[in-house]
C-alpha cells in the first residue's frame, strides 16, 4: 500500500528546484519589500520619532523660556521696588535738607531782623536819650525859669514848689 | 460563544480528518499506517489536495532531455489527467502523476509521448520485476541523470538496501498489463538521506513553491498597504492594519535588531530581518491551516530552510569586517599553539551557524506537523481504519482534544521559530559587523 518511495523522507532531502524557487521568491520579496515597504516604514518611524523628540525639545525650551521670563520679571519688579525705595529716600532727604535750609534761612533772617531791631532800638534809644536830654534841659530851663519867678514871692511856697517840680520830673 | 468556538475547532478538525478518511488516502484495504500518512502529509506535491478527490493542478516544470534533443519541460500537472487519489491516468514522456507527485518511469523502453496507464494490478507486481532492467535506474550519489552506464561496483550497501525496499513497497504504473517502477526527482544529498541524483531535475511550482508565492504576495499586499498608510497619514497616529503591524515592526527593530547589531548599524539590516521574520512566520502559520491555501509544509522542508539560512550566511560573511575575520582566522590574545586549534573550530563555526539555523527551523515545524497528523491518525488506528465505529469514536474524541492542544502549541512554535531564526540571524550579523575595542589582550 505504500505510495512513497520507501524510506524517502522528502522534507529532509535538499531539492535543487525548491532551493532555486525559495532563493528566487525570497530574494525578490526581500528586495521589493525593502524598497517599497520596509525602508519607507523605517524612515517614517524614524521621522516620527524625530518629530516627537523635536516637539518635546521645543516644549522644554518654551518652558525654560517661560521660567526665564518669569525670573526676569521678578528681577525687574524687585529693581523697580528698590528704585522706588531709593527715590523715596532721596525725596525725604531732599525734603529734610530743604526744611533745614529754610530753617537756617529763617533763623538767619530772624537774626538779621533782631539785629536790625536792636540797631533800631539803639538808634531809638539814642534818639530818645537825645530827646530826654533836650527835654530835661528844657525842663531844667523851665524849672529854673519858674524858680526864678517864684523867688519873688515867698520862701515856703518856693520850697514846696520846687519839690513839686522835682516830683514832676520823673523820667518815664 | 465559547461552545460556538469549540464547535468551530471541532469542525476544523473534522475537515482535516476528512482529508485522510477517503480510501485512497488512508490506504484502502490495507492496515492504516499513520507514519505513511504523516510522511505523505508533510511531503511536497505537484498538486494541491483540496478536498476528497479534488486536486488542484499546479504548473509542473521539469527540465529533461527529450529524445536527446535539448531541454523540454512539462506544462502542468493537469495534463496527467488527475483522477482518484491524485493519480494521473496519462503518462507523458515517461512522466506520471502518482499521489499528486510527478514521478518518472525508470524503464527507458517505456514509450515516449502520451500513453494511457493504470494503477491497478498493484498487488501482483512482485512477480513482474524481471520486466525491467535494474542496472539502469539508480545513480544515487553519482550525479548525472539519464546516462545509463549502470555501474554495480560503485553501488553502496545503502543503495542496495534502497533497491530492495523499492522493490517491496513502491507503487508501479501499469501499461499493457505490465508494471513499471518509478523514480523520483533528483536531490542534492548524495544518497546520504535516501535521495540522490536521478534522471531528471524538477523545477515545478510545487505545493511548497505555491505556498511561498502565496505568502510573499499576501505579505507584499499587507506591507504595501501599511507603507502607503505611513505616506498618506504622515505625522498621524497609526490606525487599522498599520496600527497592527507597527508594534511588530518596532519589536523587530527594538528587541532584535538594535540589541543584536547595535544602534549605529542596525538600520541597514532591518529590511532583511523583517523579510525573514514575516516570510517564515507566514509559512509557519499557513502550514497550520489544514486546507487550501494552507497545509503546505514549506518551513518544515529542509530545501527551503537551507535557502533561507543561505541568505543569513551570505549577509553575515559579506558584511564581516576586519575584526570578524581576524577573530576567525587568527584569534588575537592567545598563544600561537592554541590558535592552531581555535582557527579550524572557528572556520567550522562559520558554516555551523547557518546549518544550526536551518535544521532548527525545519525540525521544529516538521515535528509539529508529524505529531498533529499522528494524533489525527488515532481515529484510524483505534477504529481499525474505520471498520470499528466505537474505536473510531473514542479515537475522534481523543484526537480532537490532542490535536487542539497540539495546534495551540504549534501556533506558539510558529511565532517562536520565526523569532528565533530572526534573532539568531541578527546575532550572527551583529557579530560580523561589531567593532571590537581591545583592552590589553583581554581575550
Amino acid at each position: 500500500m505504500t505510495f512513497l518511495a520507501a524510506g524517502r523522507f522528502w522534507p529532509i532531502l535538499p531539492e535543487p528546484g525548491l532551493i532555486f524557487w525559495t532563493i528566487l521568491i525570497f530574494f525578490l520579496f526581500w528586495m521589493l519589500m525593502s524598497k517599497f515597504a520596509f525602508k519607507p516604514i523605517s524612515d517614517a518611524l524614524a521621522k516620527r520619532n524625530g518629530d516627537i523628540e523635536d516637539a518635546l525639545k521645543t516644549a522644554e525650551q518654551a518652558r525654560n523660556e517661560m521660567a526665564n521670563l518669569k525670573s526676569e520679571n521678578e528681577k525687574l519688579l524687585s529693581e523697580a521696588r528698590e528704585e522706588r525705595a531709593k527715590m523715596l529716600k532721596e525725596a525725604r532727604e531732599t525734603g529734610n535738607a530743604t526744611i533745614e535750609e529754610a530753617k537756617e534761612k529763617a533763623r538767619q533772617e530772624a537774626q538779621k531782623i533782631i539785629s536790625n531791631a536792636r540797631q533800631e532800638i539803639e538808634n531809638q534809644k539814642v534818639q530818645a536819650m537825645k530827646e530826654v536830654k533836650n527835654q530835661a534841659g528844657n525842663m531844667a530851663l523851665e524849672i529854673a525859669e519858674k524858680v526864678i519867678r517864684r523867688e519873688l514871692k515867698g520862701d515856703a511856697s518856693q520850697t514846696s514848689f520846687v519839690n513839686d517840680l522835682v516830683n514832676e520830673i520823673k523820667l518815664n | 460563544m465559547r461552545t460556538k468556538s469549540i464547535f468551530r475547532v471541532f469542525l476544523l478538525v473534522t475537515i482535516l480528518i476528512s482529508g485522510f478518511s477517503n480510501k485512497t488516502f488512508a490506504g484502502g484495504d490495507g492496515p492504516f499506517n499513520p507514519g505513511e500518512v504523516a510522511l505523505h502529509h508533510i511531503a511536497d506535491a505537484h498538486t494541491f489536495h483540496f478536498f476528497g478527490d479534488i486536486y488542484i493542478p499546479l504548473p509542473a516544470m521539469i527540465f529533461y532531455d527529450r529524445n536527446g534533443g535539448g531541454v523540454t519541460f512539462l506544462p502542468s500537472s493537469a495534463s496527467f489527467d488527475i483522477g482518484k487519489g491524485g493519480n494521473g491516468s496519462i503518462a507523458i514522456d515517461r512522466y506520471v502523476l502518482s499521489h499528486g507527485v510527478v514521478r518518472r518511469i525508470k524503464d527507458t523502453n517505456f514509450p515516449m509521448g502520451k500513453v494511457n496507464i493504470s494503477w491497478d494490478g498493484h498487488g501482483s507486481h512482485g512477480d513482474d520485476h524481471s520486466a525491467h532492467d535494474h542496472s539502469k535506474h539508480d545513480h544515487s550519489g553519482h550525479g548525472h541523470a539519464g546516462h545509463d552506464h549502470g555501474d554495480h561496483k560503485e553501488k553502496g550497501m545503502k543503495d542496495k538496501i534502497m533497491d530492495e525496499l523499492d522493490k517491496g513497497h513502491d507503487v508501479q504504473a501499469f501499461y499493457n498489463g505490465k508494471g513499471f517502477d518509478l523514480e523520483d526527482r533528483s536531490t542534492l544529498d548524495g544518497g546520504l538521506a535516501g535521495g540522490g541524483m536521478t534522471s531528471y531535475m524538477d523545477f515545478s511550482i510545487t505545493k511548497n513553491v505555491f505556498t511561498m508565492l502565496f505568502v510573499a504576495l499576501l505579505l507584499g499586499f499587507v506591507f504595501l498597504r501599511v507603507a502607503k498608510a505611513y505616506r498618506t497619514r504622515d505625522g498621524q497616529a497609526p490606525k487599522g492594519l498599520q496600527g497592527f503591524m507597527e508594534p511588530l515592526f518596532v519589536f523587530i527593530q527594538d528587541e532584535v535588531a538594535k540589541p543584536m547589531i547595535g544602534e549605529e548599524k542596525y538600520a541597514r539590516f532591518m529590511p532583511y530581518l523583517m523579510s525573514a521574520f514575516f516570510f517564515i512566520l507566514g509559512l509557519n502559520l499557513l502550514g497550520q491551516i489544514p486546507f487550501f491555501p494552507g497545509s503546505g509544509n514549506a518551513s518544515g522542508t529542509i530545501s527551503i530552510t537551507i535557502a533561507l539560512a543561505l541568505f543569513t550566511f551570505l549577509i553575515t560573511n559579506l558584511n564581516g569586517n576586519r575584526d570578524y575575520w581576524t577573530h576567525i582566522l587568527w584569534m588575537p590574545g592567545i598563544p600561537a599553539a592554541v590558535k592552531l586549534i581555535i582557527t579550524p573550530v572557528e572556520i567550522m563555526g562559520v558554516f555551523l551557524k547557518p546549518i544550526v539555523l536551518f535544521i532548527r527551523l525545519f525540525a521544529n515545524i516538521t515535528a509539529g506537523h508529524i505529531v498533529i497528523v499522528a494524533f489525527v491518525g488515532l481515529i484510524f488506528v483505534l477504529g481499525e481504519s474505520g471498520k470499528n465505529l466505537v474505536g473510531a469514536g473514542v479515537g475522534a474524541v481523543a484526537a480532537t482534544l490532542l490535536t487542539m492542544f497540539m495546534m495551540a502549541l504549534e501556533l506558539l512554535v510558529a511565532v517562536l521559530q520565526a523569532y528565533i531564526f530572526t534573532i539568531l540571524s541578527a546575532s550572527y550579523i551583529g557579530a560580523a559587523v561589531e567593532e571590537h575595542h581591545h583592552h590589553e589582550e583581554a581575550h
